[in-house]
């Protein structure tokens, strides 16, 4: 690891005015899991890390039915999951989090973190940098790309979007804030996630000085909602692939709809095809089906990751069963 | 009375011996006072790293440290490679620092300019139309009249592809010491070894090479406990020597372990094993012939050649080849039972599928051909096969291939059988009986975690009619007496019959002091139940405090050896796996139900920890099945999982339940104790293979059996 300077400032005004204006000068530091390790790996290498550990106010989880779910940016995965209240409203998201397989990381690892951690691509973690370069030429098209992109792939990025929460938390309508030096903003998270075209740049909707501070998730009463992931180990391992589902029913059949894939697209990948196979159907073995192919029919590829595609189709088939089955 | 002075007590009589005994360092390690290499930490103690190349295959055209030899906190700078060296995998170790933090030697490897020419490479054999000069034809064979038995028009006949992959041993302990170079010229090494009275010898000779002047006899060595090795820690290794050598250029204790990434690019892989088999055989499930066409990699190493047709080794009309593939993916060294798991991949599925073209049950199918085994393990196959069958309940979940349950989930039965040596080591152990009763045990083997101290402990008690907590013993270290490295699952035969032996003769010493005072002739005392009695009248006894009391200020010592008089173990044993399992046709996800072994090892001292080497080796077994690989990246030369992310091994919730079954009894017992640390992990993969085909109705030719691979074995024709 390359030594920096370390800053644990008390207030969020403070820690904004120590972040730099470009990327790589100055890290931001939550639960550690993630930035850590790339800093050991030389993945990044910032001059100064700036620790928000004193920063109590964006650690609480609140709820109310009118104004919904406010999650700080600082609430571990812990904190998430052990809330009654998201418990009882948001079934999807505990499920989500819950796809995070290890105490440790759920104990140190922040919301924040999870939605802002960086991809996992292995020749990125390599050092051949965010977009996997060698030689003048991207390396994962004739690669080892078994854990990549099958949609959003045409480069030059190829990495899937690693965060386990924001498919659920982009089917939920929540939203981003952030802090920066000219105050707060609010993000879609939907629009939060973006594909970088260079290396220099980032896979979020985030300058490098500003902090993200919460995500806000209206209430949704009555809608029924779950997260599939297909993961090849019960013990702490990426998901090949996964579903959020959230379905606003009409007796029996679906009103509205909102599916978005996990960990097969460098951003979380909202699925119109998916949604339009259920808008409007009662729900069942078939629907639930057509909407998993729905899901994977525009999938492209790549030379080793054919079989995500199946994967795919099968995770959003399971997610739509069990958000019926489910309730909110 | 036994026949011969040292054996084993007869059955009814052991006492101690085949109980179920808890090992006696669990409590230390599981409270986390157990001392591992890592956690030696001297004051002033220096740390060592290496910068390693990063490329394949390559030649080092310059270097410049002078940088990094400017750097505060860097005490020495080792040119490990010259300038000209060719390198042939990337991790491969350039130039070592040592300094007074992890993180100056972090920053020091970084001032380091090395500049190389990359020359071609090969990292991946599976495709051997890719290996080119690469594949060296190494080996044919041939008996009998192959071409013959498979012309028969009445043989029938399967053929199939079927292989291993390049695994590592992902040891949770990274390889490594430390070593500290004293001012009297003495080395003490703290190694993660599993060879300690061997490597003195071996540091001194490494160090000679270097023009490092030292005696094999001022080397100490010391491991007490160790994080795995699994067959790659025999060696002190170049780091070993390295770390030498920085302690004794910097004055200083200097600690070098591997980092995780280092560990596994270049710290041991098993070679893999690929090929084409044949068999045929005759409609009533006689085999009549045997044809492969073998390739694998260990590196630019040997690849080893896995012993096929596995275990029914007698198979007549064979034609084999082989062709080792020279690859730049990093040395390979002995994986737990060598060469063997991916011989009976090869064999066991081959022979399954066999089974299936003449529709016939597996189990029967090797009950059927048993007598090509080995005669010493027949009748013993024959009992494992019929005990894992109840166990694994066969009859109920066995189907002819492709579960037909409707939906996605299938269910599938699988088997394999395999054997291995496991006779002792050779073993010098010193026994010590003191006046005030207290027993020590010495000997320089190690305890990898199979619980050696434990046998020890049960052995000598047993033989003193001790607890086994009124022993001590001793063992890690190079200054005591010399025993053998642990590997070839050969230290519980060797150091149970050292201590065996040596605690027979310290007694018989210590009744020659007792007998006057009872008023017997020494060869009528027993010792049992903490008591030195005339035998079969505790009436006439002392106490063992009172007995050890009468030697005054003497304290008793006995060497015990071997190999030596009388029998006390053996080679050669045999196995029985049942692998039950789900497959998710959807997803290609494998799930295992169970893992039913039932094996053999002669006379087990300790039941707990014999069956507990079962359990890991099945939880081995299943993670090389299901999980591991060593990714190379045919672009640019390099592992792409150097990490515990994407090499991934199993956890708890992945291995399902295991079943394990040990044998013991007339036809075992008395063939004395044999070894059984690499035995049980070499059917779990050719088992867990025939489940799942067993399940979908299609082979999924490799290991491991990934989503990805299931469901392309579907996608080619199954029941998806
Ligand atoms: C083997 C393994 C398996 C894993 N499996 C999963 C999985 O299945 N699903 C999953 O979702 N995750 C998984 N994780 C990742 C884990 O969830 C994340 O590492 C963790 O959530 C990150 O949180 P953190 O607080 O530790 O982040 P940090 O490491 O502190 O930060 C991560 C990144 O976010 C930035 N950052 C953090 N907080 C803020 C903020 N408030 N404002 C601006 N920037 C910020 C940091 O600068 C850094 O770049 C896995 C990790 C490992 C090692």
């Amino acid at each position: 690891m390359q030594a920096f300077e370390y800053a644990a400032p008390k207030t969020l005004h403070e820690a904004v005015g120590l972040l730099g204006s470009s990327w790589g000068e100055t890290e931001i530091l939550a639960g550690g899991t993630d930035l850590v390790s790339a800093m050991k790996d030389q993945i990044t290498t910032p001059k100064r890390v700036v620790s928000l550990k004193h920063l109590a106010e964006l650690r609480r989880v609140e709820f109310s039915p009118s104004s919904g779910l406010r999650i700080g940016a600082l609430a571990t995965i812990h904190e998430l999951l052990d809330s009654k209240e998201v418990q009882e409203n948001y079934p999807g998201l505990i499920q989500a989090a819950d796809g995070i397989r290890s105490e440790q990381l759920r104990a140190m690892g922040t919301v924040g973190g999870e939605l802002l951690q960086r991809p996992r691509c292995w020749y990125y973690r390599s050092g051949f940098g965010l977009l996997a370069e060698y030689k003048g030429k991207p390396l994962v098209p004739d690669g080892d790309n078994r854990y990549h992109a099958i949609f959003g792939n045409s480069g030059p990025a190829y990495f899937v979007s690693p965060s386990s929460l924001a498919p659920m938390l982009i089917c939920l309508q929540a939203k981003a804030r952030l802090h920066g030096p000219s105050g707060s903003r609010e993000v879609e998270l939907s629009k939060f996630f973006v594909t970088p075209t260079s290396a220099n740049e980032r896979e979020h909707d985030i300058k490098p000085n500003e902090i993200l501070t919460e995500i806000v998730v209206p209430h949704h009463p009555g809608v029924h909602m779950a997260v599939y992931e297909v993961r090849q180990k019960e013990a702490l391992d990426w998901p090949l692939a996964a579903a959020a589902v959230a379905l606003h029913m009409s007796g029996n059949s679906v009103s509205k709809s909102a599916v978005v894939l996990g960990h097969v697209a460098p951003v979380p990948w909202p699925s119109p095809e998916a949604e339009e196979a259920l808008n409007g159907k009662e729900v069942s073995e078939e629907t639930a089906e057509a909407a998993g192919k729905a899901a994977a029919s525009k999938a492209t590829p790549l030379s080793k990751n054919g079989y995500k595609v199946q994967l795919t189709s099968v995770a959003v088939k399971r997610a739509v069963l069990a958000a019926a089955k489910g309730g909110a | 009375m036994p026949k011969c002075k040292y054996d084993w007590p007869e059955a009814g009589d052991r006492g101690l011996i085949g109980e179920s005994i808890d090992r006696v360092d669990g409590a230390v390690k599981s409270s986390g006072r157990a001392r591992y290499s890592y956690d030696v930490h001297p004051s002033g103690m220096l740390y060592a790293r290496m910068l390693t190349c990063p490329y394949a295959h390559a030649k080092i055209t310059s270097m410049d440290t002078s940088a990094a030899e400017k750097l505060p906190g860097v005490k020495a700078v080792l040119v490990i490679q010259p300038v000209g060296s060719e390198i042939q995998w990337a991790g491969d170790e350039i130039v070592a620092v040592a300094t007074t933090s992890e993180a100056a030697a972090d920053d020091a490897l970084r001032l380091i300019k090395v500049e190389y020419d990359q020359l071609p490479f090969l990292v991946n054999e599976e495709d051997l139309s890719k290996a080119g000069d690469r594949a060296k034809p190494s080996a044919e064979q041939k008996s009998g009249d192959p071409d013959t038995a498979f012309k028969d028009p009445d043989a029938v006949i399967s053929e199939g592809y079927y292989g291993a992959q390049v695994i590592t041993h992902c040891c949770l302990e990274t390889h490594g010491s430390m070593a500290d170079w004293r001012p009297d010229g003495k080395l003490k090494t703290w190694s993660s070894t599993q060879s300690v009275s061997d490597l003195p010898g071996q540091i001194g000779e490494g160090l000679r090479l270097q023009k490092v002047d030292i005696q094999n006899s001022d080397i100490e060595t010391v491991c007490q406990y160790i994080g795995g090795g699994f067959g790659s820690k025999f060696s002190p290794d170049r780091w070993g020597i390295v770390v030498a050598q920085l302690s004794k250029q910097t004055g200083k204790p200097v600690r070098l372990m591997l980092e995780r990434d280092q560990d596994l690019e270049v710290a041991g892989a098993r070679p893999s094993y690929y090929g084409k088999v044949r068999v045929a055989g005759k409609k009533d499930g006689t085999i009549t012939g045997w044809d492969s066409d073998t390739w694998g990699t260990g590196g630019m190493g040997p690849s080893g050649n896995p012993p096929v047709p596995y275990v029914l080794e007698g198979i007549p009309n064979q034609l084999k080849k082989h062709t080792r593939v020279n690859t730049n993916i990093g040395p390979s060294r002995a994986w737990r039972a060598p060469n063997h798991p991916q011989a009976a991949i090869l064999t066991m599925c081959a022979l399954d599928d066999l089974a299936d073209k003449l529709g016939m049950d597996p189990i029967e199918l090797l009950k059927k051909n048993i007598d090509f085994a080995p005669e010493i393990l027949r009748q013993a196959y024959v009992e494992e096969l019929d005990k894992a069958a109840e166990l694994a309940e066969w009859k109920k979940y066995w189907h002819p291939r492709g579960d037909k349950t409707p939906g996605h989930l299938k269910r599938g039965l699988g088997v394999s059988i395999h054997t291995w040596g496991g006779r002792g080591h050779a073993s010098t152990c010193l026994i010590a009986i003191h006046p005030d009763g207290s027993v020590d045990v010495k000997l320089g083997s190690q305890d990898l975690g199979t619980g050696t101290r434990t046998v020890i402990a049960i052995t000598v008690a047993q033989t003193l009619g001790l607890p086994v907590d009124g022993v001590n013993v001793m063992i890690g270290d190079s200054a005591y007496p010399k025993s053998g490295a642990s590997g070839g699952s050969t230290t519980v035969g060797g150091v149970s019959g050292s201590t065996r032996r040596g605690a027979i003769d310290a007694r018989d010493q210590l009744f020659a002091v007792v007998a006057p005072a009872l008023g017997v002739e020494p060869t009528q005392l027993e010792s049992v139940n903490g008591r030195i009695q005339v035998t079969g009248d505790p009436s006439k006894s002392l106490s063992w405090k009172q007995a050890c009391a009468k030697l005054g200020v003497k304290t008793i010592e006995a060497q015990g050896k071997n190999p030596g008089q009388c029998k006390l173990g053996d080679s050669g044993v045999g196995g029985a796996q049942i692998a039950d399992v789900t497959v998710d046709t959807e997803t290609g996800l494998v799930k295992i139900n169970r893992m039913v072994a039932a094996q053999d090892c002669g006379l087990i001292i300790d039941m707990k920890t014999a069956e507990s080497q079962v359990y890991g080796a099945l939880t081995m077994g299943v993670t090389y099945s299901l999980f591991e690989e060593k990714v190379m990246d045919d672009q640019t030369g390099i592992m792409l999982n150097p990490n515990m992310e994407f090499y991934k091994l199993a956890g708890i919730g992945d291995i399902g339940e295991l079943v394990v079954h040990m044998m013991t009894g007339p036809g075992y017992d008395e063939r004395g104790v044999i070894g059984l640390g690499e035995p049980p992990v070499i059917s779990p993969g050719a088992a867990i293979c025939n489940a799942v085909t067993n399940a979908i109705g299609v082979r999924v030719p490799t290991i491991p059996i990934t989503p990805e691979k299931v469901l392309a074995a579907l996608a080619k024709g199954g029941m998806a």
